[in-house]
């Protein structure tokens, strides 16, 4: 079922595949904590996109309630993160990873 | 008639929890009356029961309730009251609660009073299941029981480190044989499928379940070994003689009148299986007759008037297995209950001697104590006529059926049973003129000490003498009696349980053995008189002892427990050592150890891959997910 003529459930999944792949990386390659921040928010996106899709496709709504969740969830994880990378760097007086690295072995 | 059975053994039971939970409540005098009450309602009890069954000949069967039952087993709380068991109940409950009694005057002064009454009627309680139960799981309990009981009277003034190890020593020494016993009882349940003696214990079943000879023999070795054990024979007879260590009431109930023949009481009970196997009686006579040859020559050379008894006791229960192998179960019954009697007394009156001699055993220190101690001197000299066998008394009866026995038996078992007679009458009488006769030699404070005991305990004295005349009564030999028109009433009795044992002794022989014997008895008893009262030697004490000589190794009762200690024990503890060394701290720590000391050296190697670069952390992750994904949709 296509909402948008022309537009299959294969692109949906390619762009949300290729979201997440955006997400995965910077979360890796990225040295700067709200930028990786950032990009977890991407993947959490990438994953809302598709179960919208899904939903449409089979005709189930639930999925679009773990939509809901999902964006209420990430919202409280924003509010908590933001304000640990605050302390962070008020106390350290930067978000770069590399220098963040005291907790080991 | 159910009823009375059914609850006979758990009237003493109740009196042990009523007095045993009220932890000091009771007074002294209520918990004298629960105990001894208790006891005696039990023996009133039992009497209907006895002339029922004399009457009818019919055993009583009771089953409580189901214990075990799984599949085919199928053991019930049941009881059996028949010929045999009810005598044994008669002789438990009677002589018990006469001890009971004596017990109250002996131990009143005693700070564990109330304590020590509980555990006697405790003991009773598990003497009853003992005899009564109607297959061998009940009577394993009972067996068990008692075996605890006597092993917390003997340790009952725990705060003597030797009564300690006496009573461990005891305990030990039991559960070897009970070891025996039990393994008996895994081939009875193997063979017959049964524990429950009215279903194995007859000739159609055993030749229904297909048991081979060899395998009787091996099944009755086994319940023999059961019985050495707890009737203090070879190999097992050591603990006995330490048992006196509890107060001497203890040792007349438990160590002479009744726990020790529950030995003899097994074996008659499952008469029908030894009477099958004739390599067993062979092994049982030999055993019987080589224990009562050697504790009566220990007996002769002690000085501790309860050590004297206690070797007697194992010397007559050794006695009692020569009937019992000799095939004559009758015999060995009947001397169990006249023994339970004259050596209940003779207990008892040591019990009274100690008391006036404020604890002083050493019958060197003793002597002419007749003047002071009348009633106690006279039923003291009752009981010691008639362990040597002085007719009419008791003992003469039912040794002399022994004496019969193996005369038919094997002459050699004969002589040597003989001399176990003149020996017990030996030392006996040097224990009564040591004791009663000469001049005292202890100290001036005993002497001005010395007194009568109190009635609580002169009047048991009183009825067990009156019981040590009359009791051989039962069981009138065939040679006197056919003439005087008395028959053998306890052999007729028993003869549902035990079968019948004719002898094939003319009267003439008979009549012949009873006053060669008799007058054998009494030239020793001359002999001892002349030693000890006319020349009036006194043994000497310890450290003058002579300890090369034969009589020194007597005296040192043959070196017995040294060698148990030299074979059994410090093997035993160099192995244990050898085991704490090695297994235990080489292997097993190792072991445990090595565990530990990995785990401890890997995490400090690995423990490096934490970088604390959270960068790495994340790729580690998402390339492992990603590997799991691909292996999850291969």
């Amino acid at each position: 079922m296509e909402i948008i003529p022309g537009i299959t459930i294969n692109h949906y999944l390619i762009v949300s595949a290729i979201l997440f792949s955006i997400g995965a990386l910077g979360v890796m390659m990225r040295r700067n904590a709200i930028i990786m921040f950032m990009c977890i928010e991407l993947m959490l996106n990438a994953v809302n996109l598709l179960l919208v899709a899904f939903s449409k496709q089979w005709a189930d709504t639930s999925a679009q309630v773990l939509v809901f969740f999902i964006m209420a969830v990430a919202a409280a994880e924003v509010a908590v993160g933001l304000a640990i990378l605050m302390m962070i760097y008020r106390n350290a007086r930067t978000t770069d990873t590399e220098v963040l690295n005291k907790l080991k072995w | 008639m159910e009823r009375l059975a059914q609850i006979i053994p758990f009237i003493p039971l109740a009196g042990f929890l009523l007095i045993g939970l009220s932890a000091g409540a009771l007074s002294k005098k209520a918990s004298a009356w629960i105990a001894s009450g208790a006891i005696l309602l039990a023996f009133f009890f039992t009497v209907p029961l006895f002339f029922h069954i004399q009457q009818t000949h019919a055993a009583i069967e009771v089953k409580l309730f189901d214990w075990i039952k799984t599949g085919p087993f199928d053991a019930g709380v049941a009881f059996l009251v028949d010929e045999l068991s009810v005598l044994f109940m008669l002789v438990i409950t009677g002589i018990g609660f006469l001890i009971h009694v004596f017990s109250i005057g002996y131990m009143k002064d005693d700070p564990g009073f109330r304590r020590y009454l509980s555990f006697l009627n405790f003991f009773i309680f598990f003497m009853l299941l003992l005899v009564m139960g109607n297959n061998l799981l009940v009577t394993f309990i009972g067996w068990e029981g008692v075996g605890l009981c006597s092993f917390m009277l003997i340790g009952f003034w725990y705060k003597e480190h030797a009564n300690n190890e006496a009573a461990k020593k005891a305990f030990v020494m039991n559960r070897i044989g009970d070891l025996g016993f039990l393994i008996g009882i895994f081939i009875i349940y193997l063979y017959f499928g049964t524990l429950d003696f009215t279903k194995f214990l007859n000739v159609d079943s055993v030749t229904a379940s297909g048991i081979s000879a060899g395998m009787i023999t091996i099944l009755t070795l086994c319940l023999f070994i059961g019985a050495t054990g707890k009737s203090a024979q070879i190999p097992l007879f050591t603990w006995l003689p330490d048992a006196m260590a509890g107060p001497t009431p203890v040792s007349a109930l438990i160590h002479a009148a009744t726990m020790v023949t529950a030995g003899i009481y097994l074996v008659a009970r499952t008469n029908i299986l030894f009477t099958m196997s004739p390599d067993t009686l062979q092994v049982i006579i030999w055993i019987g007759i080589a224990t009562s040859l050697i504790a009566s020559v220990i007996g002769i050379y002690q000085n501790d008037i309860k050590k004297v008894l206690a070797y007697s006791t194992v010397s007559q229960l050794g006695l009692m297995f020569v009937a019992l192998g000799m095939g004559a179960y009758t015999a060995a019954v009947f001397h169990v209950i006249t023994h339970a009697v004259f050596k209940a007394l003779l207990f008892l009156g040591s019990g009274s001697v100690i008391h006036a001699m404020s604890g002083e055993q050493d019958i060197r220190k003793m002597g002419g104590l007749s003047k002071v101690l009348p009633v106690t001197h006279i039923t003291f000299l009752i009981g010691t006529l008639a362990i040597a066998g002085i007719p009419p008394l008791a003992g003469f009866f039912s040794k002399d059926e022994i004496l019969a026995a193996a005369f038919e038996g094997k002459i050699v078992v004969w002589l040597l049973a003989v001399a176990v007679s003149l020996m017990t009458a030996f030392y006996m009488f040097r224990l009564y003129f040591l004791t009663f006769k000469g001049t005292f030699r202890g100290t001036e404070k005993q002497k001005a000490h010395l007194h009568e005991s109190p009635s609580n305990m002169s009047v048991p004295l009183i009825i067990l003498a009156g019981l040590s005349i009359v009791a051989g009564w039962i069981g009138f030999p065939h040679a006197l009696g056919t003439e005087l028109g008395i028959h053998h009433g306890l052999a007729h009795f028993l003869e549902p349980v035990l079968g019948s044992h004719e002898s094939h002794l003319s009267l003439s022989a008979e009549l012949g053995l009873m006053g060669l014997i008799t007058a054998m008895v009494i030239v020793v008893i001359w002999i001892c008189y002349n030693r000890f009262v006319t020349k009036a030697h006194v043994p000497v004490s310890d450290e003058n002892a002579d300890i090369s000589g034969f009589s020194g190794w007597a005296g040192k009762k043959f070196y017995v427990d040294e060698l148990y200690d030299k074979i059994f024990l410090r093997p035993f503890n160099r192995i244990g050592v050898l085991f704490d060394q090695f297994i235990e701290h080489k292997l097993i720590d190792g072991i445990v150890r090595g565990i530990g000391q990995t785990v401890s050296w890997s995490g400090g190697r690995i423990r490096f891959i934490q970088t604390g670069n959270i960068g790495f952390y994340l790729l580690v992750f998402v390339l492992a997910l990603a590997l799991m994904l691909i292996l999850i949709s291969l």
